[in-house]
């Protein structure tokens, strides 16, 4: 059996968060080295804020400064830091009761290891050098044996105050497109398209998928199709999209290809695009160094008739 | 043992827009459920239970948003559940909430769907670059055009066709208070003249990306009872799918959309839905969906939905109004886009739809569709209770 590929998929988006009127406060706060909770129905102060209170459901909005210093109230060991994370040295995750507040903010501890780390030991911020109005404007927290500080009474109003933030995301996959979509892969490289049929309907999927969508059972028989293929229905795209270097207009259609039960989408060239029709005759394009072929183009075979493709639309 | 009977008694939505930089999430859910209470009037300690719907996480990039949501929602301490299922999301969120009524496993839920497409961008979060695997070369208007062209070909309808449906729609709009599109100056000839993005649909064929979030208050008999404004009751809901490819798709009448139709139909008592309803809110967001759904919902024969729109008949003063909201061409916060045509529905049959409300309607369906026309959801109002 062929191998099945593997690659990796990076998944990645610089997200905009808009920040509604309590996070404004927080995050603008930490730029001014300021650190604000929101106080609940019940008295209680929440650092970090939110908007609305978990115990009544009420809409809160009295924000109230807590002080940089407070209590680890639990703490875990960062063996490995990881890309992104607010240390490249080990270092501990912790649970921080700022000096002020209720409940816990989650924060890097600066410690050289994790015998110098216990629940209700004394620590204290530090501040980023450049602070932007975000979670990092706290560099980390370090320990602290001096007295509590005494936060001065901030409002929680600011002149020029954050209203959005972008929030930077990437995940990283091990994608494996699986045994039937490997061996079509390896074929195409061979400049042929090999589907699988089911055993059940007799239908030839390409690409094949490793089992069949509509009997539920796994397929095997592999099935030589194309290469000439019917155009059976298409859209004349007149804008350009982002990441691909192809120039507009052009022609996006459905071609069933000799032998396949369902339509592959690809794009059709050799032809003026307002000449493409439903029926039209077709085979691929190849272009060295590329996996699927770059286009289809017309044969010159007389169209097909529309009974031969209606239902492969 | 019966089902309960399932009332709406509260619908509330944002006045949809673009962007809404000045709340966050929170702030925007929590909007649409506050006006869903206040019409219901009831408070946050009267809601047993509630169910939020969204399309793909990546359309924000929060994973698992609902979990943060809690407390805007006055959830803590109740039953919260998320459900997915792409662009019918908020159809099919509806009918988790209505199930949980009609089963008696809680008696007043209340069931919100949201989109705020701002903060990223959809296009993006559905065409992912995964490896070997040929890139999508069109986009989504690209990915639903040739369906439309082969409706075109299949019926043998005019090419004007879609632009009648995206001149009524938007007209609509205006008579919206909520709809984000608000085109006081459009006219077929605009409609007609827009550039021609993935022919054969043009741009103002096309739905808006919008910021926006709406709910509903669902309740039980008793719930109803005590409810100060006239209730709709759900007469019938169903959902299907079906694969977005599969050999024997047909793309332009999903056989999943018949079945889903045909059960909520049964459950109903709807013999002939030409004749038994009222006006229909259903999910547009290419203008030639409009007669594609006609008939895949069973108010024309194959082949004839076009001429119902082409007659007129689809028009907000016609004998079928067809998304008398503006519909998703004129507003498409996509996870809510769902629930906005259901909360549309409920608003019709209570007699409460404003400017736009069709005169005596006492049976309207909402619909949903979502992926590759690939899942399905449906639900069928009515002014009075079903008959039992």
């Amino acid at each position: 059996m062929p191998q099945v590929l593997k690659a990796p998929l990076a998944v990645e988006f610089p997200f905009t968060r808009s920040l509604g009127p309590v996070q404004s406060a927080f995050l603008t706060g930490l730029r001014e080295r300021v650190l604000l909770g929101v106080k609940t129905v019940d008295g209680r102060v929440l650092v970090p804020p939110v908007e609305y209170d978990p115990v009544t459901a009420d809409e809160i909005r009295d924000l109230v400064e807590v002080a940089g210093t407070g209590t680890v109230t639990t703490w875990a060991w960062n063996h490995e830091p990881r890309r992104g994370q607010p240390l490249d040295t080990p270092f501990a995750w912790v649970l921080v009761r700022l000096d002020g507040a209720d409940t816990a903010l989650l924060h890097a501890l600066d410690v050289p290891g994790p015998d110098a780390v216990r629940t209700g030991m004394r620590v204290r911020v530090r501040w980023a050098e450049e602070r932007t109005g975000a979670i990092t404007d706290i560099a980390c927290f370090e320990p602290y044996d001096g007295e509590p500080e005494q936060p001065a009474g901030h409002s929680g109003e600011f002149e020029d105050a954050i209203t959005g933030i972008v929030a930077a995301a990437r995940l990283d996959y091990t994608y494996s497109p699986g045994r039937a979509q490997s061996a079509y892969i390896h074929a195409l490289s061979d400049r042929r398209m090999v589907g699988e049929r089911c055993p059940s309907c007799r239908k030839v999927y390409v690409p094949p998928r490793g089992a069949c969508p509509t009997c539920g059972v796994a397929t095997s028989e592999q099935v030589e199709v194309g290469p000439r293929g019917t155009v059976t229905t298409f859209c004349i795209v007149n804008i350009k999209a982002k990441n691909l270097d192809i120039e507009v207009p052009y022609v996006y259609a459905h071609i069933a290809l000799d032998g396949a039960d369902l339509a592959l989408h690809a794009r059709i060239g050799g032809i003026p695009y307002d000449q493409v029709r439903m029926g039209l005759r077709v085979e691929p394009v190849w272009t060295d160094g590329s996996r699927f072929p770059d286009h289809y183009r017309p044969t010159g075979e007389v169209d097909a008739e529309y009974d031969t493709y209606k239902e492969l639309l | 043992m019966s089902k309960e009977p399932v009332a709406v008694v509260g619908v509330g939505q944002t006045k949809h827009v673009a962007a809404r930089r000045d709340v966050s999430i929170a702030g925007l859910v929590r909007e649409a459920a506050r006006r869903a209470l206040d019409d219901a009037e009831l408070s946050w300690a009267d809601i047993d239970a509630v169910v939020i719907g969204k399309a793909p996480d990546f359309f924000e990039g929060v994973m698992m948003p609902e979990l943060y949501l809690a407390d805007a929602l006055g959830a803590v301490g109740k039953p919260m559940l998320r459900v997915h299922t792409a662009g019918s999301v908020g159809g099919s969120t509806a009918l988790v909430a209505a199930n949980l009524v009609a089963a008696r496993v809680h008696g007043t839920v209340l069931t919100l769907a949201f989109e705020k497409q701002s903060e990223s961008n959809a296009m993006w979060g559905l065409s992912l670059p995964i490896p070997f695997q040929q890139p999508l070369l069109a986009g989504a208007g690209g990915f639903f055009a040739p369906h439309v062209r082969a409706y075109m070909r299949r019926t043998g309808a005019p090419d004007t066709v879609g632009s009648l449906v995206a001149y009524k729609d938007r007209r609509n709009a205006l008579k919206n208070p909520y709809a984000h599109l608000h085109e006081h100056d459009i006219t077929l000839e605009k409609v007609q003249a827009s550039p021609m993005l993935w022919d054969p649909i043009r741009y103002s064929e096309t739905c808006p990306s919008s910021d926006g979030a709406c709910a509903m208050v669902l309740t039980d008999r008793a719930g109803a009872a005590r409810a100060p404004r006239p209730p709709a009751w759900m007469h019938g809901g169903a959902m299907r799918s079906e694969p977005t490819l599969f050999a024997g798709k047909d793309a332009v009448s999903p056989q999943a959309g018949k079945d889903c139709a045909a059960d909520v139909y049964r459950q109903a008592g709807i013999a002939d839905p030409r004749r038994d309803i009222d006006a229909v809110e259903m999910y547009v967001p290419f203008s030639w969906y409009e007669p594609m759904w006609l008939e895949n919902l069973g108010f024309a024969d194959e082949g004839e939905g076009w001429k119902l729109t082409e007659a007129g008949v689809t028009e907000l003063d016609g004998d079928l109004p067809v998304n008398m909201s503006g519909g998703v061409l004129s507003t498409n916060p996509i996870g809510a886009s769902g629930m906005i045509r259901f909360a549309e529905a409920a608003l019709q049959v209570r007699g409460l739809a404003g400017e736009h409300q069709v005169e005596g309607a006492r049976r309207v369906l909402g619909h949903a569709y979502g992926g590759g026309s690939q899942f399905f959801s449906m639900w069928l109002v009515g002014s009075q209770p079903p008959a039992s």
